[in-house]
């Protein structure tokens, strides 16, 4: 699913992001990503997403070797994974069912397709009654959903979350995990990027733990063991 | 390309001109303005070639037959002279005919009284496929036996040919020059349009979208953009030409000129615009979208 091995990243500014990194993700896995700011997850989640290329090392993301992938393949490589964002990157001029259903446009589906679809993936994440607003009418918790929506309806293996609760409150916070474990019951694998420690506490779930550029623990002991370091 | 995208990518294109009206509109009459400036270049050289070839049928070279050859001998001349590089035709006048011709040119018939037709030689008129080979083509013909001598209008033909040549050499540089600064243009309204969709377009290549399905909206804003710029400008330099024509034909001074019809160059003209508000409008737009593809 997703493999990071002895991977090295240098910026051109001469930042040494990550030194040394291995990570292996089996399919159906849910894991935290977690680690102060500026110790390396943001790199990692770029890596995996492919906006970015290693500068030593090998990743493999659902198959694809993203230190060797021509870019005609990048299309490819995204329509497998789910992304999700801190500030959710809604489009604001449409609705919450067109920001699902653009997802599925881009990526070539048929308009019968679209319309079978989107309207359970919305009610997935609880926002069939809201298809018809637009992000700025609805609160931070359901943004959020709506841009979970966005990353299922391509209905991808991976979904990688960044921040996901960045800007939401403790209550908030603990449903999107919650409807993140949801979906990652229904099959699909996901990685977390955070650095809350009461939320990732709440879930007995893996914590990569990263810092200055390393892996410092891996396993199902929570955030605990992070701070402990 | 599928089919249900299509609609999309127009939907898109027709919004996405919209949404920057201004900018849009700017264009437009930018593509007009230049593609009417580019006409009437391209309409005054054709219709300077026009004229040129019209002199070009009346610019001869007059060889005269030496005395010695007897008519006949003189007329299988034809084949020798028809035979050399640039020659359209010969055609051959006796003596005679030569005679005619010159006493028409005068009222007072007296003067020619006493003056035999044997002052005058047997003589070829030699029409020329390109008149800027005048002084070659002279000179071959000096050199075909039996011809005494060979006399051509050279500094006529060699104005021709400049005149000729600065109108078509100005033409391309304009034709050029505006090509260039259209697609300026058109490729900065595209980048507008792009930058104004930034996020958008970074939101369609997380989920997997091609290069080419985030393009297609904006090559067709560009290309509905060209093609309405096409088709205003071939409008309105039909208009312009033609009021620009009928002046010309009244006029006294330019009664020696006539200029060619819009319905004989209307056709291509029509392709030539069409194709350049396309290539201007898609060329623009793949331009500008290019740098928001390298994520």
């Amino acid at each position: 699913m997703v493999q990071l091995i002895d991977v090295f990243k240098a910026y051109e500014n001469g930042t040494k992001a990550l030194k040394g990194v291995n990570i292996k993700l089996e399919p159906g896995e849910f894991a935290f990503l977690v680690g102060p700011s500026g110790s390396g997850k943001s790199t990692i989640m770029k890596l995996i997403t492919g906006e970015i290329a290693p500068t030593d090392g090998t990743v493999v993301v659902n198959g694809f070797n993203l230190v060797n992938i021509k870019m005609s393949k990048m299309p490819f490589l995204r329509r497998s994974l789910g992304v999700i964002f801190q500030d959710f990157r809604l489009i604001q001029k449409k609705t919450v069912y067109e920001n699902v259903a653009f997802a599925m446009h881009a990526v070539g589906a048929s308009p019968r397709e679209i319309r079978k679809r989107v309207p359970y993936v919305l009610n997935l994440v609880g926002l069939d009654q809201k298809a018809k607003m637009r992000p700025f009418e609805l609160s931070g918790g359901e943004q959020q959903r709506v841009a979970i929506a966005r990353a299922l309806v391509n209905n991808p293996s991976l979904i990688v979350a960044d921040e996901p609760t960045g800007n939401l409150d403790p209550a908030r916070s603990l449903e999107i995990l919650m409807l993140l474990q949801k979906i990652n019951e229904l099959g699909t694998t996901v990685l977390v990027v955070t650095h809350e420690k009461a939320l990732v506490d709440a879930f007995s779930q893996r914590v990569i733990a990263i810092d200055n550029g390393r892996i410092i623990s891996d396993g199902m002991d929570g955030y605990y063991s992070y701070e402990e370091v | 390309m599928k089919r249900y995208n299509t609609g999309y990518y127009i939907r898109e294109g027709v919004s996405g001109i919209f949404a920057h009206g201004f900018m849009s509109f700017a264009s437009v009459c930018i593509i007009v303005a230049c593609l009417i400036i580019m006409g009437s270049f391209s309409l005054l050289s054709f219709n300077v070639s026009s004229i040129i070839g019209q002199f070009e049928k009346d610019n001869v070279v007059i060889a005269y037959v030496s005395d010695s050859l007897s008519e006949d001998q003189a007329r299988a001349l034809q084949s020798q002279i028809e035979a050399l590089p640039n020659v359209e035709s010969a055609q051959f006048t006796t003596r005679e005919e030569a005679m005619q011709k010159f006493e028409g040119n005068f009222t007072d018939k007296s003067l020619f009284e006493n003056i035999d037709s044997s002052v005058f030689r047997h003589r070829f008129y030699v029409y020329m496929q390109d008149i800027s080979l005048t002084e070659q083509t002279t000179n071959d013909i000096r050199g075909v036996s039996g011809i005494a001598e060979a006399n051509s209008n050279l500094a006529v033909a060699q104005g021709f040919v400049t005149v000729r040549n600065i109108v078509r050499i100005v033409s391309f540089v304009l034709v050029a020059i505006l090509l260039v600064i259209s697609l300026f243009i058109m490729s900065n309204t595209i980048k507008l349009a792009t930058f104004d969709r930034r996020e958008e377009i970074a939101i369609m290549k997380m989920v997997g979208a091609t290069n080419g399905f985030i393009r297609w909206p904006f090559v067709f804003q560009g290309f509905i953009l060209g093609l309405a710029g096409a088709l205003v400008a071939f409008i309105a330099q039909w208009i312009l030409y033609t009021v620009f024509a009928n002046m010309l034909l009244k006029s006294n001074a330019m009664s020696f000129i006539t200029a060619v019809p819009f319905s004989s160059v209307a056709i291509p003209m029509f392709a030539v615009f069409i194709a350049l508000g396309f290539g201007v409008g898609v060329a623009g737009s793949a331009m500008a979208i290019k740098n928001y593809l390298r994520v």
